[in-house]
């Protein structure tokens, strides 16, 4: 069974790695380790949140992150609700900040959204007592999905510090990069950030002193000991930022001959849905190397962490 | 219906002058002006330990009507104004309709006289409807009583037009005010590009989407030789754009905002998608406001306005991205000059109460306005230079503030306007 964890994880809401310090981020890899053996069991449930409602508010479409918090928070016992945002009063124009506090009203313990907008966790926190979580925020950040990549990584590799982690493609639109950048930074680990110049957000040097930027796919995984490739989305776009997709995939696109540079047994990850044949060919999605699918499977373990930790400062 | 001010220190730069004098108001003229005035039987103002001077000209204000009446009224407008010391204002035309034709001046001007408690000037449109495309009837809205025109929040982007305004206006001694901002290389922008847009996620408006419009407007005001007023500069390459222009005498002026020389970017950090720190252009960085800060001590900024931009309470709180930009300025103008350009950075009163008075009555040509000088109108405000007080409570219908809290010097005790006291602190 479950003891309560010797150290504190003092949060009430859990809306970027940002503010969580290196602590933090260790004690929810921690906890998620045990969730994970739990659920590869036959029988996946625990008491743990018995009594608590989670609802999933999401303004974008997602597969894995809905499923992976749904099932996160059944198999500790809550009861969960998802809100269709297409087939819900936010179509009659109910702003943001109302449809979460008729959910708040509904004595909603944990409130997990997804939006297009940067910040739209930030304001629930700010607006309604239940505890927000972040499942992706515009461009800002995907904390569960960075925590679940460094899981990852950290199950494979033993370790964070010094490893070698090069994330490719979108970083400008990326909240997985920001997530990544501050949790793996956070623990050590040395990032290069590789994509072409107008993908890269001004400045994130500024932010990141400690990384490396390479605007060559070939010299940047040289010796890498893992490859973060992201989604080119096209949805986020509002200009062309590269001429082609196909001159994309020229110059970013993973390859099995490409993938040569990296060291042998280097990892590969992709927060998913894939582009198959623009950033990842499906010869490298499914090889050896790849982990794509243990993160998703990882992703409930940590889900389930972050849950159970948040519930123990839920008066906060 | 006299009025005389007695024991306060008159500070008027058209004059140089700083010093202890006493007026005397009489139907809505100042009429006497001496170390001395002793009277029996009119209404005495005690301006003991303060300043008195004409009272401010603020250049850039939006006042919501017609159109937007829930944020701001002209009759809420000018009460708030008047509580911030301020006596004349001028109302940016992106109402609904906007102030293009002379029908809408004169509903502008015909609200103020009844309902306003200060003195209004419309600006008028450079183009129909704020489209960018045709020049308005730049004469009759003249004619109607604009005191400039402007496309404001919607600049002309199509540098042909924008020759055509400067050209044309010339002859009515019309100054066009250019909101500059390309808005190509801001599409989309919500804050700053750069650290705080890369960190928050939000889309950056780049510095250059001002600079290059400042630039492409020098080179149009030298080619045309009109009268160019850039508003709310916010960038150090601006700024020393304009100051090059101004030595190679193109006849250019601009202000600044207080916002933009007493915040940064680095708020929002702090405060992460506050949308009380939205506005455009954006804030900027330290070394931007510093570049402002010494442009004043140097007379490259020629006044201080302060973009009022009243929002709802139900517009502003929402999704940053979706959230207006602006924010309400009227009453904080005078406070924020004193505290920061005043207190903080030792800039003397007259030069900052030049800004905010004698430059703008001359660069716009108001007559009578701007000093307190025999025969002008009296327009004049009493403030405490030293007095400090929590900012709260707005007269304006909006409250749309990042200063909500801040103590600030500089209490405006009383405001009169033609000779009225219009507000008394």
């Amino acid at each position: 069974m479950l003891t309560k964890p010797n150290k504190t994880f003092n949060h009430k809401h859990l809306l970027e790695l940002q503010s969580l310090t290196k602590e933090d981020i260790e004690l929810i890899l921690e906890t998620a380790k045990p969730f994970k053996t739990v659920f590869t069991r036959s029988i996946k449930k625990l008491p743990t949140l018995r009594g608590k409602s989670v609802v999933l508010l999401f303004y974008e479409p997602s597969t894995r992150t809905r499923t992976s918090f749904e099932l996160a928070a059944k198999r500790l016992s809550a009861d969960t609700v998802s809100i269709a945002v297409q087939v819900s009063s936010v179509q009659k124009g109910e702003s943001l900040i109302d449809t979460a506090k008729t959910l708040e009203s509904m004595k909603a313990d944990f409130i997990v959204i997804r939006h297009s907008h940067s910040g739209s966790p930030h304001i629930l926190a700010q607006n309604v007592s239940s505890s927000i979580i972040n499942a992706g925020d515009g461009f800002h950040e995907h904390p569960t999905q960075g925590l679940l990549d460094i899981f990852t990584i950290k199950q494979k590799k033993g370790k964070i510090q010094g490893l070698k982690v090069v994330i490719v493609g979108d970083i400008l639109h990326s909240r997985v990069a920001r997530s990544n950048l501050w949790g793996l930074t956070k623990l050590s680990a040395k990032v290069i950030l590789c994509g072409p110049p107008t993908l890269i957000p001004k400045d994130i040097d500024k932010i990141f002193p400690q990384i490396y930027i390479e605007y060559n796919l070939d010299k940047a995984i040289k010796n890498a000991d893992v490859i973060n490739i992201l989604r080119v989305q096209f949805e986020r776009q509002l200009e062309h930022l590269f001429p082609s997709v196909r001159e994309y995939s020229l110059l970013y696109g993973m390859n099995k001959e490409r993938l040569k540079n990296a060291k042998s047994d280097v990892l590969i990850l992709h927060p998913g849905p894939m582009n198959r044949g623009i950033e990842i060919t499906t010869e490298v999605a499914d090889s050896l190397n790849s982990v794509i699918n243990e993160q998703v499977t990882n992703g409930i373990a940590v889900r389930m962490a972050v849950l159970y930790l948040l519930s123990l400062n839920q008066n906060l | 219906m006299k009025l005389l001010i007695k024991n306060g220190i008159l500070i008027d730069s058209s004059k140089n002058l700083q010093k202890k004098l006493d007026i005397l108001i009489d139907n809505g003229k100042i009429v006497k002006i001496l170390e001395k005035i002793n009277l029996k039987n009119v209404d005495v103002i005690d301006a003991r330990n303060c300043i008195v001077s004409a009272g401010l000209i603020d250049i850039h204000t939006h006042l919501r009507e017609p159109g937007y009446e829930e944020k701001e009224t002209i009759s809420s407008g000018t009460k708030a104004a008047a509580s911030g010391g301020i006596t004349s204002i001028f109302c940016m035309p992106n109402t609904n309709p906007p102030i293009d034709d002379q029908a809408s001046v004169e509903f502008a001007m015909l609200k103020a006289k009844s309902e306003g408690v200060i003195n209004v000037f419309p600006v008028g449109s450079v183009t129909k409807n704020r489209q960018g495309e045709e020049i308005t009837e730049i004469g009759e809205l003249k004619k109607a009583g604009v005191v400039a025109i402007s496309d404001d929040g919607e600049p002309v982007s199509n540098s042909k037009i924008m020759r055509r305004a400067l050209e044309y206006s010339k002859m009515f001694n019309l100054v066009v005010i250019s909101h500059c901002e390309d808005k190509m290389l801001s599409k989309g922008g919500v804050v700053n590009e750069g650290r705080i847009s890369t960190l928050l996620g939000l889309r950056g408006i780049p510095k250059e989407a001002e600079e290059v419009m400042v630039i492409r407007d020098i080179i149009l005001a030298s080619l045309t030789k009109g009268k160019l007023h850039i508003t709310h500069v916010s960038t150090k390459n601006s700024i020393n754009f304009i100051k090059k222009a101004k030595d190679e005498n193109i006849n250019i002026t601009c202000d600044v905002t207080p916002h933009h020389f007493v915040l940064t970017e680095d708020y929002l950090e702090k405060f992460p998608y506050n949308t009380n720190f939205k506005m455009n252009p954006p804030l900027r960085t330290k070394e931007d406001l510093q570049a402002i800060i010494q442009a004043i001590k140097e007379d490259v900024i020629d006044c201080i306005a302060s973009d009022h931009a009243p929002h709802t309470v139900e517009e502003k709180n929402k999704e940053f991205d979706l959230a207006p930009f602006g924010i309400i300025g009227l009453e904080t103008l005078l406070p924020l000059c004193i505290t920061y350009l005043y207190h903080n950075h030792k800039i003397p009163l007259i030069k900052i109460l030049e800004k905010l008075t004698t430059n703008p009555a001359k660069i716009f040509y108001l007559p009578n306005k701007g000093s307190v000088e025999l025969g002008y109108d009296a327009d004049i405000v009493i403030f405490n230079p030293d007095e400090e007080f929590v900012v709260k409570n707005f007269v304006s219908k909006s409250s749309n503030s990042p200063f909500i809290g801040w103590k600030l010097k500089g209490k405006v005790k009383y405001t009169i306007c033609n000779g009225k006291i219009v507000y008394k602190g």
